[in-house]
């Protein structure tokens, strides 16, 4: 049966004809986008084409507006998230989402990496130390460990943007999740943070498939391995990285990272 | 240094113009604010001098004897305590939960906004219709007869349009991207609201119950009809009994009592507006202390 001239594993996200409207604006048009497991792959183009409201959909929570309608289907991990019996906390479990500003929940920094784990570990008895571990190993993948280890009970809200941006990466880990959708991650940070963060996320690389939007060049070049490019609803260009940037193959493409669009 | 040439900020007669009408301004607000604080000053010390002196440990352990012209008041202020305590059992697990509700599952349409513009205007209507409403439906309609209970559930009706705006307002100051933080980790919208949305709100909707307790004790309108009594030399055992009630008394003694010492109403009053006042400063202090501890 096995074919090893074709990968055998399925896109993290795979959108297929994906249509989306806000009331009557439609924001996404007929997108079919594959993204490999496993990379990052960031997602750039001009304000307003669609960036935030393509992620939002891979983990549903653009419903929660009550006015989205959706065509089309995507696929995480080849299953249909849009499929009927498809229960949305599992979704959510798989599929993590780091926002453009921190938002840390107003509880401990202790509470907030455990808080997802908490609500998905309910009914299983799961020891003190085991908790300790799932937090500090949490906290150490997000390089953030020896700056809170000794005052993990204080509110994470009064943390720097840049730690509570961690914290915000942090807590997704506990529950495994196999997708990381990051909304331009960096955007509220100083250049110190963002080269911290940029330097997490490269870390998490290969452990988890990540989709990152981005309005940073240098940083989509730097820092990702897939480069898509949309603009106004449509994805235009999605290759290698260093081909989207040195030799892209749409004359839209080359104008926006020349910076033709602003 | 340039010597002759005018000074670089010296000020224009534009400039002098401006700071007389700040002053003005100033002056005319003030004198407002001190128009608005003045009676509230005259009352609280003509209502000290006058009633200070009948208040005692006996005057609130005792209760009316001679017709009300002697005596003290125990069986109005049980009787307030109670119609308070009752009234806060009935509305305030109904309005939180209509709050949270409306606050976080109702789709965002008309229906909904209608309900909220009506829910506001309810929060209007005079006191004495809503003792009218409490006559026709709690006294005769559900046969609870002049009670405690009915008069208590009429004060909940009234109450509760204000329990439900002011709890709704409590849960929509909790930034919306904690919810989405929390949905987004997998949490149900339940799980969302247990445990973020409603601990945040808490300060904000116990200020509200406790700005409505204070007002609840102060009402007379609505229990006149329906549960207060004039005079009862006896305290209420249960909540279909009748009772005294602070504000009745008030009332009473102070218009149909004629041969009532001139400083009894005023005793009255001084203790019915001490309780609402210690409420109040209960609930300012609640605050205070909750937006301590609380940052975001
Ligand atoms: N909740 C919403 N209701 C209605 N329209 C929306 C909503 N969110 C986004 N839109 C519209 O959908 C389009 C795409 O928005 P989106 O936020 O996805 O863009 P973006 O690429 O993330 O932009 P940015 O770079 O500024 O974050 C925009 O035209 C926007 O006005
Ligand atoms: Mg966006």
């Amino acid at each position: 049966m096995a074919e090893p001239a074709v990968a055998p594993v399925p896109a993290a996200i795979a959108t297929r004809g994906l249509n989306l409207w806000y009331g009557d604006f439609q924001a996404l048009f007929d997108v079919n986008l594959d993204v490999r497991q496993g990379i990052i792959t960031s997602l750039i183009g001009p304000s307003g084409c669609g960036k935030s409201t393509l992620l939002r959909s891979c983990n549903r929570i653009n419903e929660r507006l009550g006015y989205v309608r959706t065509t089309g289907s995507i696929e995480i991990l080849g299953q249909d998230i849009y499929a009927p019996e498809v229960e949305l906390v599992q979704v959510r479990k798989q599929v993590g989402m780091v926002f453009q500003r921190p938002n840390p929940l107003p509880l401990s920094i202790r509470d907030n990496v455990s808080f997802g784990h908490r609500l998905h570990a309910r009914g299983h008895r799961v020891s003190r130390s085991r908790k300790e571990e799932l937090v500090e190993d949490a906290l150490r993948k997000v390089l953030l460990w020896d700056s809170v280890k000794d005052r993990l009970d204080t509110l994470a809200t009064e943390l720097s943007l840049e730690e509570q941006q961690k914290l915000c990466i942090a807590r997704l880990l506990p529950v495994k999740p196999a997708v990381l959708l990051m909304d331009e991650p960096c955007s509220a940070l100083d250049p110190k943070g963002t080269a911290a963060v940029e330097e997490l996320i490269w870390e998490l690389r290969g452990e988890f498939t990540i989709l990152i939007v981005t309005h940073n060049m240098a940083q989509a070049r730097r820092a990702s391995e897939e480069t898509v490019f949309m603009l106004i609803g449509k994805v235009i260009e999605h290759g290698l990285t260093e081909d989207v940037f040195l030799n892209p193959q749409h004359r839209q493409t080359a104008d926006y990272i020349e910076g033709r669009y602003g | 240094m340039t010597g002759t040439a005018a000074p670089l900020f010296a000020g224009t007669s534009l400039n002098s113009r401006d700071r007389k009408v700040e002053w003005l301004v100033r002056v005319l607000l003030g004198l407002m604010t001190a128009l608005l604080i003045l009676p509230v000053v005259i009352i609280m010390a003509l209502l000290v001098v006058e009633g200070g002196p009948v208040i005692s440990w006996e005057f609130l352990t005792t209760r009316p004897v001679d017709g009300m012209t002697a005596g003290g008041i125990l069986p109005a202020l049980v009787g307030t305590v109670w119609l308070v305590v009752v009234a806060l059992i009935a509305s305030v697990p109904v309005g939180v939960a209509a709050a949270v509700y409306l606050s976080e599952y109702a789709p965002d349409n008309w229906l909904t906004r209608a309900i909220n513009l009506a829910i506001i205007n309810l929060a209007g209507v005079p006191s004495i219709v809503h003792a009218l409403f409490g006559v026709g439906a709690f006294v005769l309609f559900f046969r609870f007869g002049t009670s405690i209970l009915a008069a208590s559930l009429t004060l909940a009706v009234m109450t509760l349009p204000v329990v439900i705006v002011s709890t709704r307002e409590s849960l929509q100051a909790v930034p919306r991207a904690f919810r989405e933080a929390c949905w987004n980790m997998g949490a149900t919208r339940w799980q969302t609201i247990r445990r973020i949305v409603l601990p945040n709100a808490l300060s904000g909707i116990l200020t509200g119950i406790i700005l409505e307790v204070s007002r609840t004790s102060g009402e007379t309108a609505p229990i006149m009809f329906t549960g207060a009594a004039f005079f009862l030399p006896f305290l209420p055992q249960g909540v279909l009994d009748q009772t005294m009630a602070m504000s009745l008394h008030l009332f009473v003694i102070a218009t149909q009592v004629p041969d009532a010492p001139e400083a009894l109403p005023f005793g009255v009053a001084l203790v019915l507006i001490s309780m609402v006042l210690a409420m109040n400063a209960l609930s300012i202090a609640f605050r205070v202390y909750v937006r301590g501890r609380k940052k975001w």
